[in-house]
């Protein structure tokens, strides 16, 4: 492991530790936040009985669909509206300020069309992420050099051709800074979906053991997503900074 | 050195071709080239000079097919070239073209994996392009850890693998340093004469232009028309040494001779241009 990495990993077991410590110590009061240890042992507790595992998975697998989906989604809409300057030009100032306008608003609207289902979450989810995506692909073509395109059209590439062989591998690091953005956001507005208002879900266990005063509970279900958001996103970062090397390694 | 003759084993053909762009807004329409009249020989090394914004470049992507031209005629080997870039024609770009995703080979390969060919006959030519173009230790590198120059040679190589007729070359080697550019020469006129193709350099360098060329056509400022063309008289077998010949100096110093005009008028539309900014 690199030096850098190492002093990372010290910086946040020292954050843990000073936690660990002031919990113990009563200088925070267990009221307010409890002890990690205490965290990760009931952590372990929920996991292991099982009680959780539908929750689990209907959340994250909310979250793969709200993540494919504003991907996907807004990879081909990037596509679409960089063909058309005209579009573009009118879409320009509400991509400029959709983050300004909680999209959240638009919840009880959703649940009094879709019911209290998967649905409504999804919505908010692929709203929030899908303009991230938007975004990073109308930037990645952008960023296409106008030569590639020549080269295109001397290998006598058709238009299809040129785009999956040429503009997408060159766009390719911001389309990826989009899909981080997406991933991120879709992990954002699901759980928060389901802390307002859902039947079920890993943020509606949260919200419950708030409601309830179960600090444990609601530590231990916060810890699980912040190991699950970690590791995804360390894994994202990891694959990122690989491809990036690659394409920009030291010269010869 | 003489004026140039009208060449006989005609290869590309442009009768009265001019390219003119629509203005901007309210702006007049821009007549950026032409008419030209040029017959290109089979196997010779044509270099075009000429002043800043003369229209080479547009000048070459009318003769590759890149651009259709506002009025006139383009040919190659007698079929019309109708804004599409024709079986035979190759071009390397000023800019670096390479693929920054793909390896040095992957990056010669791309024109022939794409046309089909048998992979054992991608691996021939490529390994003969790579080879050819000195980069055959440097195979499984990234163009990202390769310097400016050798970029340029493998953009070459990805056009060679392609075993072009016609090469077209715009600036290729602009953004390399001098002695640099002076062995990329050598490289090319070792390319010109072992593939027999007809080679076509877009240059600033009246240098460059003098060493390379068979015959080179010196453009006016915008539009850009031919004002002479001259025939350098060089032996096929020739190299970057003809630099230190008197001849050289003759030519260089004529091409100058017709093109500073060109280039003050060149530079006072620029200076009238920013001004009218301003």
């Amino acid at each position: 492991m690199r030096h850098v990495g190492l002093i990372r990993i010290a910086v946040i077991a020292a954050l843990i530790g000073a936690l660990e410590f002031a919990c113990q110590s009563s200088l925070i009061s267990r009221r307010t936040i409890v002890p990690p240890s205490e965290m990760a042992t009931t952590l372990y507790k929920i996991l292991v009985s099982g009680a959780i595992n539908a929750d689990i998975a209907r959340t994250l697998g909310v979250i793969v669909v709200v993540i494919v989906f504003s991907i996907v989604l807004g990879f081909a809409l990037g596509v679409l509206i960089h063909a058309l300057p005209r579009v573009r030009e009118a879409l320009d100032p509400l991509f400029a300020t959709y983050y300004a306008v909680p999209v959240f608003i638009f919840y009880p609207v959703l649940i009094a069309i879709f019911g209290l289902s998967i649905f409504p979450i999804v919505v908010i989810g692929v709203a929030t992420a899908v303009v991230a995506m938007i975004i990073a692909t109308l930037n990645g073509l952008d960023r296409v050099p106008r030569v590639l395109t020549k080269v295109a059209r001397v290998h006598r590439l058709g238009r299809v051709a040129t785009a999956l062989t040429l503009q997408l591998p060159a766009a390719a690091p911001y389309l990826f800074t989009g899909v981080k953005l997406s991933v991120s956001y879709g992990f954002i507005a699901v759980i928060a979906a389901e802390f307002i208002l859902s039947p079920a879900g890993l943020g509606r266990d949260i919200a419950d053991a708030y409601a309830d005063f179960n600090n444990r509970r609601m530590y231990a279900l916060i810890l699980f997503l912040l190991i699950v958001a970690t590791i995804v996103n360390a894994a994202l970062h990891a694959f990122d900074m690989r491809w990036a090397a690659r394409r920009s390694g030291g010269r010869l | 050195m003489t004026d140039a003759a009208v060449p006989r084993d005609v290869h590309a053909r442009l009768r009265g071709v001019t390219r003119t762009y629509p203005g901007a807004g309210n702006q007049p329409p821009v007549h950026a080239l032409g008419p030209i009249d040029l017959d290109l020989s089979k196997g010779e090394f044509f270099a075009v000079v000429g002043p800043s914004g003369c229209g080479k470049s547009t000048f070459l992507e009318v003769l590759a097919g890149l651009q259709r031209p506002s009025a006139g005629t383009v040919t190659f080997e007698g079929k019309p070239i109708l804004g599409e870039v024709a079986d035979g024609i190759g071009v390397v770009f000023q800019e670096d073209a390479s693929f920054p995703w793909l390896t040095v080979w992957d990056n010669a390969a791309f024109g022939l994996r794409r046309s089909g060919i048998a992979e054992a006959e991608v691996r021939r030519r490529v390994e003969d392009a790579l080879a050819f173009m000195g980069l055959k230790d440097f195979t499984r590198a990234y163009p990202s850890q390769l310097s400016g120059g050798m970029r340029q040679r493998v953009c070459i190589a990805r056009t060679l693998v392609l075993q072009p007729r016609l090469i077209l070359l715009d600036e290729p080697f602009g953004a390399l340093d001098a002695q640099t550019r002076l062995l990329m020469g050598d490289e090319v006129l070792r390319l010109w004469r072992s593939t027999g193709a007809t080679v076509l350099l877009i240059t600033h360098a009246l240098d460059e232009a003098a060493m390379l060329a068979d015959r080179v056509g010196a453009m006016s400022a915008r539009p850009g028309r031919f004002i002479e063309v001259i025939e350098t008289g060089w032996p096929r077998e020739r190299d970057s040494s003809i630099v230190a010949e008197a001849a050289f100096g003759e030519i260089t110093g004529r091409l100058w001779e017709r093109l500073r005009g060109e280039s003050l008028k060149a530079l006072g539309a620029s200076r009238l241009a920013t001004a009218a900014a301003d």
